[in-house]
């Protein structure tokens, strides 16, 4: 039988091409290896263009009692303790560095009137510690990886998908792929992978995320028998467009609210200011006046309430709603008009400080945020379960296989802060490519691929355009997305998530016939298609990590058990493929914390 | 609520053509989302580019009754609903599939740029210390998305096909943002004027038009970097002054 694919070496294949990709392959290339990205969209599309806000790094540029201590025990705070501390601490002490490198490739960050990087506030970050670009600091990030990485050597395949790893043992030796242009397979062997693929909140109807998250690296390792942790914490973003329809999900930066905008219920209350939670009670300033000057940089005053931790925020929100006083279309409203009372030439300032929110507004939904109030609610946004890594290497529990970047779990415990993302993929992308090189530095040669195998795969993948009947993929994914949006979402219980699991495996018996009209060329129905076995795998194994956890934490929330649990505290959830194919949970110890550790902890409380 | 035809343009090389679809539209929604639905319910192998769907990713760049246009970010209320609205595929780049075209072109030109160099750090820290004004400068061709549609819409490009010779606006918006970083020291000059083109553009301003992240391509990225070009390379004076003067950091003229 003659080759249905092409065949491509690299020491190092990374898979996806945001943030951590980019900077994991800069890394390994910068050791001499042949590295090649591929990525399912052009080059410089990936999610993190969409990054908002900043990125989280302790250098006391604006505030200098800031230090990588603080922000160890505030990533910690955050996560509710269920963070990998080592990642932690890693993050904590490596990220400045990383922004700095950035800064040395062309990134223009925003500036501090002495000249050095200007930070800005954000919930759960006790200083101003975000490093950003008025609000497009995604932007400027993948565009500054992109243009310095391609001076690199690396090998770019663009709108490529993976969706098969070969395996020797227990050891991933390459994958498989199709392009979307005409719909032809590719064959990549590797003596290492690194996984960057992001995460999956298209298993959600509303969400802020791109058709891109569709969980395929998170499937990927765990088919190739990779522990997956954490998978039941998924971060539901407080501040998404709730209006006209169409634009339902879309992010409005938590930037919005460092710059001093607040919350407020149809009665015109500043809601937030009820429940503040114990553990941040002595950090939140009671009144308005004191919020505000702590949004303009009053050293001594504590944050407004509206800077919780976004899982509050979130279901504050929901309250309001359910409670009967939501805005107009169910949300909560946004207002940064308001600081026209403190402010004298108010709508520039926020022109200028938020300049694509005010795009946004205006264009998507008429609203000009400089004089009228926004409708803000709840919006799937952010994995913090994945892939499961060891906190130095990032190699998963599939030997040569990495992970970093949103993908990969344990940074962010069970709720992740802003600004934490965009620094996670500078740290642990750089981690990954460096010890994913290294990893490939031990082995001399490439493992052999049974081209029969691949061809059988090749030909199963072909089934969905090949058959001439079956259902329509699109809906099948709308189904799950309505599903999961309902019973898995912000709001969980054990009927609920008892009855999503079912539904999700008569989905799963449903994709197996799904047909995708047309040929193969550039047929988005045929992707749609292949992507469901991802959507519906990473949606089992979060219904069935939510199940077992019997309390509430950060993103997850359980109607029976609304309070945390001691029990709660001590362990993580891993998910993985058991024997017979079935997908197994099981509880892990949570990574225990060092003496220094626990004292950085307490100073910080 | 009410239906809305669409005209999509639809298949690959010589045998693509316009399609129509009905579909209904409700308040809020923009042409993407049109497209989506169309594709949900009646043509699942519609082939068509989207990330963000929030004008921040460049992906989904069409040309909509004409006018090029990012899909996610056209209102259909800015439109005439009365008659069919026409969906086609930027007309500057090969076609691939429906409204999906080949712009590896523009990926292959931006290479040609010489790559950001900065100067050696002075503060003590091992890092740089910048004005905010100065970074604003270099911050606009920064916002750039990558959409392509001004060099879609560039008479060079579109109507006298010199990819060979010419990088097209969004790469000089490209090359600006490069030279008037501050840190930056690469001399950029010869190549502009050499092998990418800058002489073609005749000022013709369509380029900044179109723009959706409204950067004015033509007035603050390619005239500068014409004059600099003139500068080195037409008039002795200046040139005689500059082996004189180091490069001026922010290049301002
Ligand atoms: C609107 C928005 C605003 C945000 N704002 C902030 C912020 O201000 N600060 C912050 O810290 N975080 C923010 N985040 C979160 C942060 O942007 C993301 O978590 C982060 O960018 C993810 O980066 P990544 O490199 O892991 O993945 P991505 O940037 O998403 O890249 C994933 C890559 O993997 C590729 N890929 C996926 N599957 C496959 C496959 N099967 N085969 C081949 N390639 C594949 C994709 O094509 C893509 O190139 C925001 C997120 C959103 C959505
Ligand atoms: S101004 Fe120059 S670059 Fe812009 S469209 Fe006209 S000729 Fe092209
Ligand atoms: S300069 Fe403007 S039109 Fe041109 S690619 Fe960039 S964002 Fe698009
Ligand atoms: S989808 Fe990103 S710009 Fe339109």
């Amino acid at each position: 039988m003659s080759e249905r694919y092409t065949t491509h070496e690299y020491d190092v294949l990374i898979i996806g091409a945001g943030g951590a990709g980019l900077r994991a392959a800069i890394e390994a290339a910068s050791v001499g290896d042949s590295v090649g990205v591929v990525c399912k969209s052009l080059l410089g599309k990936a999610h993190t263009v969409m990054a908002e806000g900043g990125m989280a790094a302790s250098m006391g540029n604006v505030d200098e009692r800031d230090d990588w201590k603080v922000h160890f025990a505030d990533t910690m705070r955050g996560g509710q303790y269920l963070n990998n501390c080592n990642m932690a601490e890693h993050h904590a002490k490596e990220a400045a560095d990383r922004v700095h490198e950035l800064e040395e490739w062309g990134a223009l960050f925003d500036r501090t009137h002495d000249g050095k990087i200007l930070q800005r506030n954000f919930g759960g970050h006790k200083y101003p510690r975000l490093a950003h670009v008025g609000d497009r600091t995604g932007l400027e990030m993948i565009r500054t990886l992109q243009d310095h990485g391609i001076h690199q050597g690396l090998d770019f395949h663009m709108e490529v998908t993976i969706f098969h790893f070969f395996c020797e043992g227990n050891r991933v030796v390459g994958a498989l792929a199709y392009e979307r242009e005409k719909g032809r397979f590719l064959l990549f062997k590797a003596k290492a992978i690194v996984i960057a693929t992001g995460g999956y909140g298209r298993a959600f109807k509303i969400t802020s995320n791109s058709w891109e998250y569709t969980g395929d690296g998170q499937t990927l390792a765990y088919d190739a028998g990779a522990d997956l942790l954490d998978m039941e914490f998924v971060q539901f973003h407080p501040t998404g467009m709730v209006w006209p329809p169409s634009v339902r999900g879309i992010l409005v930066t938590e930037g919005v609210r460092g710059e001093g905008g607040i919350l407020t219920n149809s009665e015109g209350n500043r809601f937030m200011f009820e429940d503040v939670p114990p553990l941040y009670q002595s950090s939140t300033a009671d009144n308005e006046e004191e919020g505000w000057r702590y949004v303009t940089g009053d050293k001594e005053a504590s944050r407004p309430p509206e800077l919780l931790t976004r899982d509050h925020v979130a279901r504050k929100i929901v309250k309001e709603v359910k409670e009967g006083r939501g805005s107009e279309h169910g949300g909560a409203y946004l207002d940064i008009a308001w600081i026209k009372e403190h402010i004298k030439d108010s709508e520039s300032h926020i022109k200028k400080k938020l300049p694509s929110m005010y795009h946004q507004f205006k264009e998507l939904a008429g609203v000009d945020i400089t004089k009228e109030k926004m409708e803000v609610g709840p919006t799937t946004h952010y994995a913090m379960g994945g892939i499961r890594v060891d906190a130095d290497t990032q190699m998963s529990t599939v030997d040569g296989l990495f992970a970093c970047g949103e993908c990969a779990a344990g940074l962010h415990g069970a709720n992740r802060l802003g600004g934490n993302s965009l620094s996670d993929l500078l740290v642990f992308g750089k981690r990954a490519g460096e010890y994913a090189a290294k990893f490939a530095e031990g082995l001399d040669s490439f493992s052999e691929i049974d081209s029969d195998e691949v061809n059988r795969l090749v030909e199963e993948a072909l089934k969905p355009v090949d058959r001439t009947e079956g259902e329509n993929p699109y809906l099948i994914q709308q189904e799950l997305q309505e599903t999961m949006q309902d019973l898995a979402g912000i709001w969980r219980s054990e009927v609920g998530l008892k009855e999503a699991i079912d539904r999700i495996r008569g989905y799963a018996e449903r994709a197996k016939h799904a047909h995708a009209p047309g040929n193969r060329e550039y047929n988005p129905g045929w992707h749609t298609a292949l992507d469901l076995h991802n959507l519906l795998t990473v949606s089992e194994a979060l219904c069935l990590s939510a199940e077992q956890r019997t309390e509430s934490r950060g993103g997850h929330y359980r109607e029976e058990f609304p309070a945390k649990s001691e029990e709660g505290s001590t362990y993580n959830t891993v998910v993985r493929k058991a024997r017979d194919g079935s997908m197994e949970v099981e509880r892990v110890p949570v990574v225990p914390q060092s003496d220094e550790m626990k004292v950085i902890i307490g100073a910080n409380e | 609520m009410s239906d809305v035809t669409f005209r999509i343009w639809r298949g690959e090389g010589e045998e693509s053509h316009f399609e129509e679809y009905k579909t209904e539209v409700s308040e809020g929604m923009v042409v993407l989302d049109a497209i989506h639905d169309i594709q949900a319910q009646q043509a699942p192998d519609l082939a068509v580019r989207w990330n963000c769907k929030a004008g921040k990713c460049g992906s989904c760049s069409a040309e909509i009754n004409g006018m090029p246009k990012l899909m996610c970010m056209t209102r259909l209320s800015s439109l005439d609903l009365e008659q069919p609205v026409s969906v086609e595929p930027m007309k500057t780049f090969p076609l691939i599939k429906d409204l999906v075209t080949d712009v590896k072109w523009n990926y292959d030109a931006k290479m040609t740029i010489k790559p950001f160099k900065p100067r050696a750090p002075e503060a003590e820290d091992g890092t740089w210390r910048m004005a905010q004004d100065d970074v604003e400068r270099a911050q606009e061709f920064r916002k750039c998305i990558e959409c392509f549609l001004c060099q879609n819409v560039c008479h060079v490009l579109r109507d006298h096909h010199d990819h060979d010779k010419y990088i097209g606006p969004a790469m000089f918006v490209k090359a600006a943002a490069f030279d008037m970083h501050p840190l930056d020291v690469e001399d950029r000059v010869l190549d502009l004027k050499d092998e990418q083109g800058i002489g073609y553009c005749n000022i013709t301003k369509c380029c900044t038009k179109v723009c959706p992240e409204h950067i004015t391509i033509t007035d603050n990225a390619i005239i500068p970097l014409k004059e600099s070009v003139v500068d080195e390379f037409y008039d002795p004076i200046t040139k005689l002054f500059r082996i004189f003067k180091p490069k001026n950091p922010t290049n301002e003229i």
